[in-house]
This record gives C-alpha cells, sequence and structure tokens, in this order.
C-alpha cells in the first residue's frame, strides 16, 4: 500500500469557467498527494486558469449549461452570469476550498509541472488577448501538440 | 478484514486499508517504527512538528487534517511536506501518524 508508485497522470485543461477549472486542479493535486508524477496541458481557454489578469476572475455560465435546471431564456439574462459566479465563489469561500492561484501554488509546490499550449498562446498573442508576461509565474514552459504527446508517454490522460 | 501486527512491542490491528484501525494504539515508538518501514528513518524535529500537529488536530477537529491544513494551521510549507514525507504524503502521514486519511480533497 505504500510502495512508491510509478504512475504518471497529464492532465489537459481546455475550458475556463470556474466550474471547469477546478476538476483539474482537484485531480492534479489529488494525484500529487498520492505519489504521483502530474502534468498539466493548458489549452485553448484553459489558459485563462493560468493568465494571472482572468485567473481571479473566472466566471460560472448558467447559460449553454442545462444541468443547471435554469431555463435557458432565464440563463441568459444580463447580470445571471454574475449571479451565478457570486454563488459559486460564496460556495468556495464558505468550504474553505483554495481560489485558483493558491491551487496553482499548491501544485507547483507539490511538484506538478504546468505547460501552456503553444498553439493558443500564439493565437491569443496574435489577438491581442494574451501577452506571455501574463501567464502565471510557476509554469515549466510553452510547448507544443507533439512536445505534449512525448511527454504523456506512459501517462494516464484525463480530458477536461 | 483486520491484521494485527507488533509494531514497537504492541499488538497493533490495522484495517485492510492498511491504516491502524485505533488511533489510540499509537505511541511515539509505534511512529517511529511506522516511518522506518516506509523508509523514513530517523524522524527528526521537523517530521515530529508534522505528527503532532496531527495528533493535535485529530484530537481537535475528528478527522486527520488535509496537507492543506498541515501547511496552512500546521505551518509546515507543502513543498516542506513533500521533501519530509516524499511521493505520498497524504498516506504517509497519517499512517505514520496512525490516523486515517483525511476524507477531505484538498
Amino acid at each position: 500500500m505504500f510502495e512508491e508508485t510509478d504512475r504518471k497522470l497529464c492532465i489537459i485543461c481546455s475550458k475556463g469557467t470556474l466550474d471547469m477549472a477546478y476538476p483539474g486542479l482537484v485531480l492534479a493535486n489529488a494525484a500529487l498527494m498520492e505519489g504521483l508524477e502530474v502534468t498539466m496541458f493548458f489549452t485553448f481557454w484553459g489558459l485563462d486558469i493560468i493568465n494571472k489578469k482572468k485567473m481571479n476572475d473566472l466566471k460560472f455560465v448558467p447559460v449553454g449549461n442545462p444541468a443547471m435546471g435554469i431555463p435557458q431564456a432565464v440563463g441568459g439574462l444580463p447580470g445571471m452570469t454574475n449571479i451565478a459566479t457570486k454563488m459559486m465563489k460564496k460556495e468556495i469561500a464558505a468550504l474553505d476550498f483554495p481560489e485558483i492561484e493558491e491551487f496553482l501554488d499548491i501544485i507547483v509546490d507539490s511538484g506538478g509541472k504546468l505547460y501552456a499550449c503553444k498553439m493558443s498562446v500564439d493565437m491569443f498573442e496574435d489577438m491581442n488577448m494574451l501577452a506571455k508576461d501574463d501567464l502565471y509565474d510557476g509554469i515549466e514552459g510553452v510547448v507544443g501538440a507533439t512536445d505534449f504527446i512525448e511527454m504523456s508517454e506512459g501517462a494516464q490522460i484525463i480530458f477536461i | 478484514m483486520t491484521t494485527v501486527r507488533t509494531i514497537a512491542g504492541k499488538e497493533i490491528e490495522f484495517g485492510d486499508d492498511g491504516y491502524m484501525l485505533n488511533p489510540d494504539d499509537w505511541n511515539q515508538d509505534v511512529a517511529a517504527a511506522l516511518a522506518k518501514e516506509i523508509g523514513i528513518d530517523p524522524l527528526t524535529d521537523r517530521h515530529w512538528d508534522v505528527i503532532n500537529f496531527c495528533r493535535k488536530d485529530y484530537e481537535e477537529q475528528g478527522d486527520a487534517p488535509t496537507l492543506r491544513r498541515i501547511s496552512k494551521v500546521g505551518g509546515v510549507p507543502t513543498k516542506e511536506l513533500y521533501k519530509l514525507f516524499p511521493k505520498g504524503p497524504a498516506k504517509k502521514v497519517a499512517y505514520v501518524s496512525g490516523l486515517k486519511k483525511p476524507s477531505g480533497c484538498i
């Protein structure tokens, strides 16, 4: 039970909403606590999780999210995203879950390696939506898809 | 199914999850023996800071503290926890402290 494991886990984070940022972070941290080697790859909207300008302001969006049980027409009304986001942030604080930046710090301190997807970074930079300096300081680097495929050899991969 | 093992001269019951069944069976010699078993030998003062915090927190909260609680409340930073109890600190700390794995996810 306490034999050290050589399991590797790679988590691809492709979403940038508040509710979809947490699953990847929770799984990464849990795997690290269990002794796995963990890599996280942030692509497309997942870049918002590691964007210093966005990470503290991720939104929880009810529209297009039928699982919430709110009629779509209501979910799309002005102000609904802010209300839903405020509610989720309140819950996160009440249950003492870490906010995104603290969570990333914990993962990096625990040995997790974070990478940004080159293709997404290039695209967002080109559209002036991101500067390389905006990326969280704890990332290992910006790498391409083939680099990710190489570094995930032998790993279990989760796509979020 | 439980197993009984002799640790530091004491007969101690372990659950099939591998952890001690009864936290009251624990003492410092047991901790040292369990730590040695999983490759941590000797236990330094800093290891004891972690273990003692976990025991105290368990008495007060009724649950083993998560790594985050050990770092935020116990004052042992995450990086250091992973150095003291490498690869799988949550399990190792609980085991050596005679507690169950913490139930929190973070």
